[in-house]
């Protein structure tokens, strides 16, 4: 069973994700992630995809899912160390128009900073 | 060349990433590039994923993979009885889902329009669904 650890960096959720996202492994993820979101203060979520190297629509709509919950406040989502073959299903599904890609968690945290 | 292979796995969940790997490994024979690979562990994700959720509505049954390697080109074939398709048209429909509140994208059947060269949906309700897809190994 694939794994996925939580960081909370100030009001910033850091998901580094397992190895493969499929319905089978977002479906704990979306769990796990909302008790989270339910019992902090979370207004920014930065998904890490550094150890991802599979991910299908279900991938997708774990990630919009989490967007709408923290769109109220006024939240913004990033996607972190994207490798070739997830990029094609974010940029196949058009999710770049509402979440942004960054190098490493570093940068993504300083892009939330900034803006 | 002509090679073929079918399975039957009971419908769930843990089963997708199974399929995929199975499906992938036996295209290798026809030496893909990784993003061959990749299309197709994709679409075969996406197709046991709408058995399992749609078609069996996340109870028990059955679903069936076939793959077939003619000359250069991957035939897979994924077929559930379930609960069928009303309208295969809409079902294929980007951003179309009959299941919002479980956060379904209705990208799947966009992946697998998109990353196969041809694509056919047989539905019947009460019936089941199969979907057969084939692609063109270039390597």
């Amino acid at each position: 069973m694939q794994k996925s650890k939580y960081e909370l960096k100030g009001n910033c959720l850091v998901i580094h994700l397992g190895k493969e996202i499929d319905h089978h492994y977002a479906d704990r993820l979306k769990e796990d992630t909302d008790r989270i979101i339910s019992k902090n203060y979370v207004k920014n979520i930065v998904f890490d995809f550094e150890g991802v190297d599979f991910m299908d629509s279900a991938g997708i709509g774990m990630i919009m899912g989490r967007y709408k919950k923290i769109l109220h406040n006024g939240g913004q989502v990033l996607v972190s160390g994207v490798q070739k073959s997830v990029d094609r299903i974010l940029r196949m599904s058009g999710l770049y128009q509402i979440v942004e890609r960054c190098e490493n968690i570093e940068d993504g945290i300083k892009q939330i900073e900034y803006r | 060349m002509t090679n073929q292979m079918s399975m039957e796995f009971d419908s769930k969940s843990e089963n997708e990433s199974f399929a995929r790997v199975v499906a992938a490994s036996f295209a290798t024979q026809l030496n893909p590039n990784l993003e061959e690979i990749d299309d197709i562990k994709t679409v075969v994700s996406e197709a046991v994923t709408n058995s399992i959720i749609h078609g069996y509505q996340m109870g028990e049954g059955k679903i069936f993979m076939e793959c077939k390697i003619e000359g250069n080109d991957f035939h897979i074939t994924i077929m559930d009885k379930g609960v069928g398709i009303g309208n295969v048209e809409q079902a294929m429909e980007p951003m179309f889902t009959t299941r919002p509140e479980l956060e379904r994208s209705g990208m799947g059947f966009i992946f697998m329009k998109t990353l196969m060269d041809d694509i056919e949906v047989i539905s019947e309700p009460d019936i089941g669904t199969t979907v057969k897809m084939s692609k063109r190994i270039y390597g």
